[in-house]
């Protein structure tokens, strides 16, 4: 069995590096990977205490189908927005588009 | 060490470094191929889980879905050997800080507390068909209410991303 530990701090790496890139990029895709991996990293934590602490539920389960579909949805919608913003501007750095900056 | 733990540890290797690649890589084609890499990760440690219903639907979704969708509008918006601009020293430090802060206290937390001690791995089978029940269920513990309201979302999701980038012809 492995230890709960263990897969915890696998995750929290993965959301960290997610972290990371989210601050570090300047490209809106590249951005968008990363929130990737942080919902990602989330999934991993509800499958494992769903399978350690409460191995006859099903809730975990249930939150990483909602997790997913609503990651789905993220994507199909930021990537609209990446694409129009790209017709408009002939660009996807986000110092570059600045005309909604206060 | 038995050999669960083996391809554990090998999978979640694979993940990390595939990850690590993915955000620290200057060409944005290659950071989409080491994200599907270590999707495919994820969906492999969910099967030594004995998840598989998860991760049938992580590389259905994930890999045959979103990372598609993601080097499609690559080549949409790059050339497909460009270089990414290298971004500031600062603005990399700053990252970079602010992710090893938040792992180490999240790595002291974990370390130091103590987890329910794990009850043995119970012998029924995850199944579809429980999913099934319980997701369609509008009793106690029953999923059909948060069902439709992400129904809702992912319609709403969709018919505005249509909204959003349909082209508008000028008059």
């Amino acid at each position: 069995m492995i230890p709960l530990s263990h897969i915890l701090i696998v995750s929290s790496a993965l959301f960290f590096l997610g972290v990371y890139g989210f601050f570090a990029r300047r490209n809106l895709i590249t951005i968008l990977m990363s929130v990737e991996l942080i919902l990602n990293s989330a999934n991993i934590n509800f499958i494992a205490f769903n399978k350690y602490l409460y191995p006859d539920k099903l809730d975990g389960v249930f939150f990483t189908l909602f997790i997913i579909t609503i990651a789905a949805a993220e994507v199909s919608l930021a990537l609209a927005i990446i694409i129009n913003l790209y017709r408009r501007y002939n660009t996807i750095d986000i110092e570059d588009t600045k005309e909604m900056k206060f | 060490m038995n050999g669960t733990l083996i391809l554990f540890y090998f999978l979640s290797a694979i993940v990390l470094v595939f990850a690590a690649v993915s955000m620290f890589t200057r060409k944005i084609f290659r950071a989409a191929i080491c994200l599907l890499a270590s999707l495919v990760g994820i969906a492999g440690i969910y099967l030594l889980w004995d998840m598989d219903f998860i991760a049938a639907l992580q590389i259905i979704i994930y890999v045959g879905g979103i990372v598609v969708l993601i080097i499609f509008s690559i080549f949409l918006t790059h050339r497909a050997s460009e270089k990414l601009a290298r971004q500031s020293l600062i603005r990399r430090v700053r990252a970079m800080i602010i992710a090893i802060a938040g792992f180490v206290f999240t790595a002291w937390v974990l370390l130091s507390t103590q987890f329910p001690e794990a009850s043995p791995a119970s012998s029924n089978q995850l199944s579809v068909e429980q999913i099934g029940i319980q997701m369609m269920s509008y009793d106690k513990f029953g999923y059909l209410l948060p069902f439709e309201v992400i129904s809702f979302l992912l319609l709403g999701a969709l018919v505005g991303s249509i909204t959003i980038a349909i082209k508008h012809k000028k008059i």
